[in-house]
């Protein structure tokens, strides 16, 4: 299976699993193994997508707002998803 | 490798002439939690047709209605995010649009998350088959503040878009009556269609002329280009089958080049999703916060949510101890010991053995059967309301942490626990997990939870053996279950699935009020399922099993099973067991707490007090530990394994389960042995 090579972090651009409970952030890139990328993407976690993260305790799984819904994610898979902070 | 399909490919028939009495082949699609079940249940009724698809563990319905004297087969597809062949679900939904060609397709989508449910939408259009969008959830999404217009997503899709809230019923007239119009042709059907992202469609079109003339039918190439981009595992086979050589080695050069297309794709979609909607959708400005969020700071919280399942749970072990036993000796008493009597007297002049096999043998398995449906009942209802509320995914986000380390994911926890019940249910639950890994090692793990029938042979036999601290032994014994369960779970993990992680991603649906409708089908049909697969080999086993126990000559003790139990004395013996105790063992088959029983018959005493007195003077402490512990850990009764080698779909893997349960049973019987000798016991 190809794999994503790990995106080069931008200025300003963290893991999704850095944002804190009810900070939103605007999707940049993803990272992991096809089938990881396709279930993401389809279920709305796609470049420029906006997310906001509902609850985040530092550790283990959190919760995110994407596209008018709210998906559970291992710490793990939101460690690949990519996002710039935005204050709305 | 191809795609396989059980059922041949229908040829093209030509419209108009046949319309009017041909029967409408409708296919119901949709994301999960959207509703489905709903509709297809208020559309078909109890006319309904429950299997499995072709060579899957999918679950496939069908039904068929009748409306204003039209004739419709509603075919259930399983519930899929997206068309991209990552599981089972997803490849027998577009397989089954392709190739069957249903006359219309029905995508239903969830109005308070329009956005993503509608990324179905922009997967399903492309296929060869006219689509309708229902508008379903109208309810909640006005409830979340969301507000649609219908006709101006409709202008914008160029497809039928019909708002409805199945569960109340409203929009299904008019959804039928879209499914008439698109099928007789009256519907100018001129579907949007969703393009890659600009960056990438140079090289989609280098993708097609390279495969141009090599798609098999009945695929769509353009369809095939995309799928071929997208990195898509099956169509990429497909066309390995189908390309000469060096096609082949261009067409692996430009995906090696572009291996990001999957997102350029992904992304080109939700373009078009916020295109289509733009004019349509009116979001809530920040207002308050939603009835889900408002449940989730307590439901989703990593001390709070244990607190809620934990009660959530004592409420379900309530209702199995307080409803479901007494129902189950209810129904063992006067259902199954009524039809052992009556079978006696109507069949009193026939010879004694043909009574005993018919009273015994066939109306004992047949109780075993019946005595589960209480507790089976109850379980299903209460996975059922508990999934169709929307909970069961915030109990597996609570649990994931901790299944996590066992190669579990978060949905195998409420199966497993609820194991503790009985086993046959957690098999059965574990149809809630989506990922076929987590899924099955769910499955294989189920046997190791102490069930009520392996507790009551505890209950039964330690307080003889152990007086006081038989107590002590019981927790014991409980908390050795569930460790060998754990270290099961990591072994298997490691080994057989070689540590792959079950990737933990999972949507929390909109929390709304159950559909007693919804939940009473599915109990229905999951407990006649049972029934009508588990209950032959149960059936089977159990006369099998009576046959061995009763011939040569009519009684257990000088039997095959017991000549069976003699020959296998010498691994007993490696825990001090006689054949008895093997013997005991081995009916436990049929049901666990039978080993009492043939104890009982073995030792001349019955299953009473006696009984485990002179178990007690007989064994030592430390054969009565091994023989507790394999009696937890040992291969389950014959409805567990029914409804593993159901769930599975795969004698290999409950052999393998069987195999694996035998071996862990008796190795830790013989390690508790020697420890307890050794120290003294």
């Amino acid at each position: 299976m190809s794999r994503a090579s790990s995106p080069r972090k931008p200025d300003g651009v963290v893991s999704l699993s850095a944002l804190h409970s009810g900070e939103h952030g605007e999707v940049v890139d993803l990272a992991g193994g096809r089938g990881m990328l396709s279930r993401m993407t389809a279920l709305g976690f796609t470049p420029g997508a906006d997310v906001t993260v509902v609850q985040n305790y530092g550790r283990g799984p959190l919760i995110a707002r994407v596209r008018d819904a709210r998906i559970a994610l291992g710490r793990g898979e939101a460690d690949r998803v990519y996002v710039r902070r935005t204050s709305a | 490798m191809t795609v396989q399909h059980a059922e041949p490919v229908p040829v093209e028939e030509t419209p108009a002439a046949s319309t009017e009495n041909k029967i409408l082949q409708v296919a119901l699609a949709g994301q999960p939690n959207v509703g489905k079940s709903t509709l297809f249940n208020l559309l078909t009724g109890l006319n309904q047709h429950v299997g499995n698809w072709p060579g899957k563990t999918v679950e496939r319905k069908e039904g068929n209605f009748v409306l204003r004297g039209r004739t419709y087969r509603l075919i259930d597809l399983p519930g899929t995010y997206s068309l991209t062949a990552n599981s089972e679900e997803e490849l027998i939904t577009r397989e089954f649009i392709i190739r069957e060609r249903p006359d219309v397709v029905v995508a239903l989508v969830d109005a308070a998350i329009l956005e993503r449910s509608l990324y179905l939408v922009a997967e399903l259009i492309p296929l060869p088959a006219p689509v309708i969008v229902a508008l379903n959830m109208m309810d909640v999404a006005e409830q979340e503040g969301v507000h649609i217009e219908p006709q101006v997503l409709e202008a914008a899709l160029g497809v039928p878009v019909v708002p409805m809230t199945a569960t109340r019923n409203e929009g299904v007239k008019e959804l039928i009556g879209a499914v008439e119009d698109v099928a007789d042709g009256r519907y100018d059907y001129d579907p949007s269609i969703p393009h890659i992202r600009q960056d990438h469609r140079d090289v989609l079109e280098q993708v097609e002329s390279i495969i141009e003339g090599c798609v098999p039918a009945p695929y769509p190439q353009d369809w095939i280009a995309l799928k071929l981009l997208e990195g898509d595992q099956k169509v990429s086979e497909m066309m390995a089958g189908c390309l000469p050589a060096e096609r082949q080695s261009a067409l692996d050069i430009v995906l090696r080049e572009h291996d990001d297309a999957l997102v350029a794709v992904a992304s080109g979609r939700y373009d078009w999703i916020g295109r289509m909607i733009r004019a349509a959708l009116t979001r809530p400005t920040t207002g308050p916060i939603s009835l889900t969020g408002k449940l989730d700071r307590w439901a989703t919280h990593p001390l709070w949510g244990l607190a809620i399942m934990a009660g959530i749970l004592g409420l379900v072990f309530w209702l199995t101890y307080a409803v479901g036993a007494p129902l189950q000796d209810l129904l063992d008493t006067y259902v199954v010991g009524g039809l052992a009597q009556l079978a006696r007297l109507t069949l009193g002049a026939a010879p004694p053995w043909v009574t005993d096999l018919v009273a015994d043998g066939m109306i004992g398995g047949v109780g075993a059967m019946l005595t589960f449906l209480p507790i089976l009942v109850i379980f299903f209802a209460v996975m059922g309301i508990l999934e169709d509320v929307g909970y069961l995914a915030r109990a597996a986000y609570v649990m994931d942490r901790f299944m996590h380390l066992m190669g579990l994911h978060g949905k195998s926890f409420l199966p497993l626990f609820l194991g503790f019940g009985c086993n046959v249910p957690a098999v059965l639950g574990a149809r809630v997990i989506e990922s076929k890994r987590a899924r099955l090692l769910t499955i294989l793990l189920a046997p190791l939870m102490p069930c009520t029938a392996r507790m009551t042979v505890i209950a039964f036999l330690a307080p003889a053996f152990f007086g006081s601290a038989a107590a002590l032994v019981s927790w014991g014994m409980i908390l050795l279950a569930l460790t060998v369960l754990a270290l099961s779970g990591v072994l298997i993990n490691r080994t057989v699935f070689r540590g792959e992680r079950a990737a933990f991603i999972m949507e929390l649906p909109i929390y709304h009020l159950p559909n007693w409708r919804t939940i009473g089908m599915r109990v229905w049909q999951r407990s006649l399922s049972f029934i009508r697969k588990a209950g032959t080999l149960i059936l089977a086993v159990s006369v099998v099993v009576w046959v061995l126990s009763t011939l040569p000559a009519g009684e257990i003790q000088s039997s095959y099973l017991a000549r069976i139990g003699r020959f296998l004395e010498p691994i007993g013996q490696l825990m001090g067991f006689d054949w008895r105790l093997t013997v005991a063992l081995l009916t436990s088959f049929i049901a666990k707490e039978n080993s009492i029983a043939t104890l009982g018959v073995l030792f001349g005493t019955g299953a009473s007090r006696g009984l485990a007195e002179q178990l007690a003077a007989t064994f030592s402490a430390a054969t009565a530990l091994a023989f507790l512990t394999v009696q937890m850990l040992f291969v389950p009764c014959v409805a567990t394994v029914a409804v593993i080698r159901q769930e599975t779909d795969s004698w290999a893997w409950t052999l393998f389960d069987l195999l694996f349960l035998l071996v862990v049973s008796l190795g830790v019987g013989v390690a508790v042995y020697w420890v307890v000798r050794l120290l003294g016991g």
